[in-house]
């Protein structure tokens, strides 16, 4: 069916970028035309994008507003970084731990998703984006006073400090509260995060287009109807926010791994990170996957290219986020585009009939 | 024995009796009108049918087993679907995924099979988008089909409900106000649809309406309703010339 291909052609044309990005950023290290700065920022590309495709998921395919996306960033984060510490003695490749560790962020962050979606997705609006604002600071704060230590006798837990711990001579403390877990290996790389990114985005947009996608979208746009054909709305709600929780878990174990210290704080997993992952999503398009990928990098690339401007480069950022903004979302900007598209439609008529 | 048999049905909001004592038996393939001045509590009996609303006392049996007091989804498994009033479609989902999002519970596979793209998604799908334009092509709306279902004209986004109702296989299909802001020629097409679904689907139909024209036209049986209890009941002939049914509906 036309439509099949239709999809199938728009979901190539995405995954065409990215391979695309990665295959320029290839070209440019082999002629050595990267910067030290662009290297530093790969990898948080890739993580931002996942964030912003994975929020997509649920503020423009699920239509919940939540702000607490970071918590779920966070708790990949830590759970990977908490593996690999852990592993260390006893799996000697760095590349496996890490695999495996994202595999265990994706499922913790998923189970947590869950358990919090069960309460929070009975809300509605702006309260169920205040509660999932105040789930995303509690996890945040809930680690920042957590210590686990690791002895020849096994795990160890307190929330004071690293001596109530109470270890024997052997004990290593693995997570030390607020200054969090030190000393995970580096073993994010670009290659990684594009093959994370790509994986993403297939999930996610083979979710869209299937049927369960469609359960999600029908809620989405009608809560009743959708009831009244008999779709159920606990259980798709509750798929579609913890698949996007894990999803967001992935890009928390890539980031644990691309820093030598992972410690949470407000500006990584806190309110703010959620707020920017959030306008990404609202920049590129709620529902429009490829957008949001598309805003995360941009917007990530901006301050980064901006730096020799100085005093005037959030001044620049701002205004592009207000340009952007009325592109995608004022009516009359629509309007333009439809009219522009329709010349273009027509020229292109116009040439064949011609030829 | 009757596709739809209720009994007793009452709910109430507050101290206000909303709808009272209400019975209605409907016979397979019977095309029966449920009629009354606003506010008689018309749309609250198809919710209480739909199970949106939890009656108060009384029982609702379908096809023989009873649904009272089960959930909208079960009630929709059990073989009853409806339309609304005021249209309530899948805005933003294209004209043939409104009608596969009404297919959701015939044509099955699990998630991971859709993410992964197994060989069951494909062979699902292709059932599913042959089913949902054979659905479509009853009403007309398969040269639509991938237009979003708010770019249609209002009477299509009306047709387009059915359609979607229809998806789901039911037993029972309950039409709140199909007619509502449709021009006659509308309205007279309209008529030969519901027709038509009944005849070819072989469908028990029961619907509200204001136009005295289409309930006139189509229904066979009507049951009128008055603040919350049923006024009179039987064909349609003998209610609309009911002395009780013209002082509180119709009119002189």
């Amino acid at each position: 069916m036309k439509k099949n291909n239709k999809l199938f052609l728009q979901s190539s044309i995405t995954y065409g970028i990215v391979i695309g990005c990665w295959v320029l950023v290839q070209i440019l290290s082999a002629t050595g035309h990267m910067t030290s700065l662009l290297k530093g920022i790969l990898v948080p590309l890739c993580i931002y994008s996942i964030l912003a495709v994975s929020l997509n998921l649920t503020v423009g395919i699920l239509g919940e507003l939540s702000l607490g996306h970071a918590g779920f960033m966070c708790l990949g984060a830590f759970s990977g970084a908490f593996f690999t510490k852990c592993m260390e003695g006893s799996i000697s490749s760095v590349q496996i731990r890490f695999f495996i560790a994202l595999f265990i962020g994706a499922v913790v962050a998923g189970i947590f998703g869950f358990l919090i979606g069960i309460p929070v997705l009975r809300l509605k609006g702006d309260y169920l984006a205040i509660v999932t604002l105040a789930f995303g600071e509690i996890i945040k704060n809930l680690i920042n006073v957590m210590y686990i230590g690791l002895d020849s006798t096994g795990f160890h837990f307190s929330t004071k400090d690293t001596t109530s711990l109470g270890m024997d001579s052997t004990g290593v403390v693995i997570i030390k509260g607020a200054q969090g877990i030190t000393g995970t290996p580096k073993a994010s790389t670009f290659g990684i995060g594009v093959i994370l990114l790509l994986l993403t985005l297939v999930i996610v947009l083979n979710l869209i287009n299937s049927r369960t996608g469609r359960a999600i979208m029908a809620i989405r746009d009608n809560r009743i109807a959708a009831e009244s054909i008999g779709i159920n709305i606990t259980k798709y709600k509750l798929m579609a926010f913890s698949i996007s929780a894990a999803l967001a878990g992935v890009a928390g174990v890539l980031y644990a791994h691309n820093l030598s210290t992972l410690a949470a704080t407000p500006k990584n997993f806190g309110y703010n990170m959620s707020i920017i992952i959030l306008v990404y999503v609202v920049l590129g398009g709620l529902g429009n996957i490829r957008g949001s990928m598309i805003a995360a990098v941009v917007l990530t690339l901006l301050p980064e290219l901006l730096r020799g401007l100085n005093d005037y480069r959030m001044l620049i950022y701002a205004i592009v986020l207000i340009a952007m903004m009325l592109f995608n979302s004022s009516p009359k900007a629509i309007e333009m585009r439809a009219v522009f598209m329709e010349k273009v439609k027509k020229n292109k008529n116009a040439a064949k009939e011609a030829a | 024995m009757a596709m739809l048999e209720v009994k007793n049905l009452g709910i109430s909001f507050g101290g206000l009796k909303a709808v009272d004592d209400f019975n209605i038996t409907i016979e397979k393939g019977q095309l029966y009108g449920l009629i009354g001045p606003n506010g008689a509590g018309k749309t609250t009996v198809f919710n209480l049918l739909t199970g949106v609303y939890r009656p108060d006392h009384g029982s609702i049996h379908l096809d023989g087993a009873s649904i009272t007091g089960k959930k909208t989804i079960e009630i929709n498994q059990a073989g009853i679907a409806r339309t609304f009033q005021n249209i309530r479609l899948f805005k933003e989902l294209t004209v043939l995924d409104n009608v596969k999002a009404g297919l959701h519970n015939h044509f099955r596979y699990s998630t991971l099979e859709g993410i992964l793209r197994l060989p069951r998604y494909f062979k699902v799908e292709k059932e599913m988008n042959a089913r949902a334009m054979e659905l479509l092509k009853v009403f007309d709306l398969d040269g639509e089909y991938d237009y979003k279902a708010s770019n249609l004209p209002y009477g299509k986004q009306r047709k387009l409900e059915i359609a979607r109702a229809l998806a789901t296989e039911p037993k029972l299909l309950l039409l709140d106000e199909p007619a509502a802001g449709m021009n006659p020629n509308e309205t007279a097409e309209l008529m030969e649809t519901i027709r038509f679904v009944r005849d070819h689907f072989d469908m028990t139909i029961l619907l509200i309406e204001h136009d005295m024209k289409l309930v006139s036209g189509i229904c066979e049986k009507l049951t009128v309703l008055n603040f919350g209890q049923v006024l009179t009941r039987g064909d349609t002939a003998e209610v609309l010339n009911d002395k009780r049914v013209i002082t509180a509906y119709l009119g002189e």
